[in-house]
């Protein structure tokens, strides 16, 4: 059985590396279905996690750890909205300004507050978000190939990795089947006849950009309170960035991107349990090179070797009545 | 001023629409001057002009899309205060926009919708739209699926989406926005029964064009704007285009263009089944062949996105062939194998691209820069390894006077024409060069009056001058009027030549629809 709990463990490491790309590839979408490119994620991220530690520390409390985050990365998201909708800036600059700002920023104050270099002090166990050990878990351990499965893989992560999971479906439904999804998917296409409905294009894009704070606040509260114990000096490393590639990978769409960032999360495990392992006939496994597979699987595809990925028609440009 | 009819004599109907002095300005340019406007209930009223009179502005403000600086709307004989679509909706306007206004990626079903979804899950709401929409389509014979999606429609279709977003609001007033641009005349003409079909059900149409023969034949009143002012209101059936044309310009013009027969001579232009694809690898040109005589020229006709634009470019080099061949005066210049835009110019070629501003010229360049464009490396515009501004300075100045460019001065920006004054100016710098063939796409899009009857005297003035002329555009009168052999393109495919002696809308339209040309012309002889 060892392949058998080998495969566990590998999946097991997926769900946890894959849940704050979830959350925040999910958080790109809602803003990008609406027509902002939302760069920002990294930065975001980052802020949220910061934001997220530092209340923990001081409150003892993940929760309300996670609400500072989530508040973190709203104020953040009004930012860009408001550079990128209200005064029609260029959506990359202001993604790219906040994700610079970010490292500086927590780096800075994390200093001025803690003195420890950039990180924040180890939270203890009551400052994280613990494990759920689902009911009987325990008892079904020793039954074969179902138990480890339950007991293992299934139970005992943190609430947030259940959260990434439920909201998936979640934002497809929001997506798909609300007046407020068709109106979302609508300003993302064309925000002129949005406009022409009677509806505001302005603040339907502002609502979108709030609902992507509130996603990838709680991805930046993944990080720092519950998968790790602090925060640490850009501890994101770039997690923003394959968030947004997963949801590219995903053609914008919610289903696709969670199986994306299954798969790149899927990558990162295989590549920590691969360090310094030897293949016969391949030698060292090469870990960088399979680090780099989700940039070099999203760069084939936005080619158009796996089928279209087709961004929504207004992405990036911002809404100018015409004369 | 304003005449009284029908309904309206009695005195007891309001009518559907009334504006008072309506007024609004986009800083130097005003848009709209004191409009005053009565569009009775029930009746097709049109508003002509020429592009840039204000009409859509005027419409826009009544569709809450800007507010007026001044001036009530009056609806029902009620005051309205619009200010957004929603308030415009609210009492009962809707339009549909000269770019439609749709989510090419939705179902039909939830473009109409869309606003007006009936609870914030849909599912409550769309069961009982999908049955509404069924109504409305019976009621007017639209035939729409509910559930195709947009992007795959006809642009023909698309048009009845948008209607249908507006009957489903429950619009008692319709205001289209030329909206035959993109039809073929037989989809004009489906769209003028569907408008007459919602007269008769006592809706209200406002159809805003600058097509006058639109107006002759489908509407009841008219009423002319010019330079953002309301000029005239008159019964359609108590006036005439000529009278129409002349309230719009403001001066008599010829609306039949005056031209003496061809008299083609050597070939210049032969091309043989020409191949072209599109970057996606989409064949865009299917096996065209046919010539062009010195002293002729050749229109192509067709529904915009045929493959016109393609060949045109291939022709002027901006495209390569992917099969087949094009000669000029017998030599080989098919498109691609060493044979660029610049050899085609070298070898005298004139183009004047279809689109103004994305091809023909840089807005942000002087008018100077912007007419030498393309023939930079003249020796006369050079001065040693610098480019010789006095030379060019009297070259644009030159060309200024030659086409009536106004303002004639060579050092303003190329944004601050008018649309008519650029296109006179990418004309002139291409037909001062005395080409041997000149390829023209779109000459009078976006173009006043005016100016598209000196464009037009240009062009036959080529002509006759022994030149060889290609013309490509989507307007069916100015194929006619200025064309002496009509190419009609569907689907990539050259489907026939007619004659323009034999030329005539229906046959072109229904072979602009992809009937085969002995058949359409059998449908014109039964006719």
């Amino acid at each position: 059985m060892d392949t058998f709990q080998l495969i566990i463990l590998l999946l097991d490491a997926t769900l946890r590396t894959s849940t704050p790309l979830i959350l925040a590839a999910l958080a790109g979408m809602f803003s990008e279905r609406s027509g902002t490119i939302n760069l920002a994620l990294e930065g975001m991220m980052l802020g949220g996690a910061f934001s997220a530690a530092a209340v923990a520390f001081y409150v003892g409390s993940p929760w309300v750890g996670l609400l500072a985050a989530i508040a973190t990365t709203i104020a953040l998201s009004l930012l860009h909205g408001f550079a990128c909708i209200t005064h029609k800036g260029n959506q990359v600059v202001s993604g790219m300004a906040i994700n610079i700002l970010m490292s500086g920023l927590t780096a800075l104050v994390g200093i001025a507050l803690f003195a420890q270099g950039g990180k924040t002090p180890a939270l203890d166990k009551g400052s994280r978000f613990q494990p759920i050990t689902f009911p009987g878990a325990d008892a079904v351990k020793d039954v074969p190939v179902v138990g480890p499965i339950y007991s293992e893989l299934l139970s005992g992560h943190n609430i947030l990795v259940y959260v990434a999971f439920i909201a998936a479906p979640a934002a497809w439904w929001v997506m798909y089947r609300t007046r407020f999804g068709l109106r979302l998917r609508a300003v993302g296409e064309n925000p002129g006849a949005v406009d022409t409905a009677g509806i505001g294009v302005v603040a339907m894009r502002y609502r979108a950009v709030i609902c992507s704070g509130v996603l990838v606040g709680m991805s930046g509260a993944y990080l720092s309170t519950a998968q790790g114990a602090s925060f640490l000096q850009d501890m994101t490393a770039g997690k923003g960035y394959i968030a947004l590639a997963a949801m590219v990978f995903g053609k914008w769409r919610p289903f696709p991107a969670l199986a994306a960032c299954l798969l790149f999360g899927f990558l990162d495990a295989a590549a920590t349990r691969l360090q310094g392992v030897v293949l016969p006939g391949i030698g060292e496994v090469p870990v960088q090179l399979v680090q780099a597979l989700p940039y070099i699987l999203t760069v084939i595809l936005l080619a158009g070797f796996i089928g279209r990925a087709i961004p929504p028609k207004a992405l990036g440009r911002a809404y100018v009545k015409e004369r | 001023m304003h005449q009284m009819h029908g309904a309206g004599e009695t005195g007891a109907v309001q009518p559907a629409i009334e504006l008072r002095g309506i007024d609004k300005r986009f800083g130097a340019v005003h848009a709209n001057k004191e409009i005053d406007l009565k569009v009775d209930k029930g009746t097709i009223h049109g508003i002509v002009g020429e592009n840039g009179a204000g009409k859509s502005t005027l419409m826009s403000i009544l569709y809450g899309f800007y507010q007026a600086d001044a001036g009530t709307i009056h609806v029902d004989g009620k005051l309205c205060d619009i200010r957004g679509s929603e308030d415009a909706i609210a009492v009962g306007i809707g339009m549909v926009h000269q770019h439609f206004m749709l989510v090419e990626t939705f179902s039909v079903l939830e473009n109409v919708i869309l606003g007006v979804e009936g609870g914030a899950v849909l599912r409550e709401g769309v069961d009982k739209a999908r049955e509404e929409l069924k109504r409305l389509e019976r009621e007017y014979s639209l035939n729409i699926d509910p559930d195709a999606t947009v992007g795959d429609l006809s642009v023909g279709l698309q048009q009845r989406v948008e209607i249908l977003k507006a009957l489903y609001r429950g619009a008692e007033i319709l205001i289209l926005d030329e909206p035959t641009g993109v039809l073929t005349p037989q989809e004009a003409d489906h769209l003028f029964r569907i408008l007459d079909t919602l007269k008769e059900q006592g809706k209200t149409v406002v159809l805003i064009t600058h097509k006058l023969r639109e107006i002759m034949a489908a509407t009841d009143n008219v009423s002319v704007m010019r330079q953002g002012a309301m000029v005239a209101h008159r019964k359609t059936a108590e006036t005439s285009p000529e009278e129409l044309s002349e309230l719009m310009v403001g001066r008599k013009v010829l609306l039949r263009l005056e031209k003496g027969e061809a008299n083609p001579a050597a070939t210049v232009l032969n091309v043989e089944n020409l191949c072209v694809d599109n970057a996606q690898g989409v064949r865009k040109v299917k096996n065209a062949t046919f010539n062009v005589r010195a002293g002729e020229i050749v229109g192509i006709a067709g529904v915009s996105g045929n493959g016109q634009s393609e060949l045109l470019e291939a022709l002027g080099g901006i495209r390569s062939a992917s099969e087949g061949k094009v000669e000029l005066n017998g030599q080989d210049v098919t498109p691609g194998k060493g044979v660029d835009a610049a050899e085609l110019r070298r070898r005298g070629v004139a183009h004047v691209p279809e689109d103004r501003h994305r091809m023909a010229m840089v807005t942000a360049f002087s008018a100077k820069e912007a007419a030498i464009l393309g023939y930079e490396d003249d020796p006369a515009y050079q001065k040693g390894v610098l480019l010789d501004w006095n030379a060019i300075s009297a070259a644009t100045a030159n060309m200024m006077s030659e086409f009536d460019v106004r303002p004639d001065n060579p050092d303003l920006k190329a944004a601050n024409f008018s649309g008519g004054n650029q296109q006179k100016l990418v004309l002139a710098r291409e037909i001062m060069r005395d080409p041997e063939l000149l390829l023209v796409g779109q000459p009078t899009r976006g173009v006043d009056i005016g100016a598209i009857e000196f464009i037009h005297k240009r062009i036959v003035a080529m002509r006759d001058a022994g030149k060889a002329v290609l013309l490509v555009s989507v307007e069916l009168d100015e194929i006619m009027s200025l064309a002496d052999r009509i190419l009609v393109m569907c689907d990539g495919a050259i489907i026939g030549e007619v004659a323009a002696s034999e030329a005539n809308e229906r046959v072109l339209g229904l072979m602009m629809a992809g009937v085969d040309p002995n058949e359409a012309k059998a449908a014109e002889g039964q006719a």
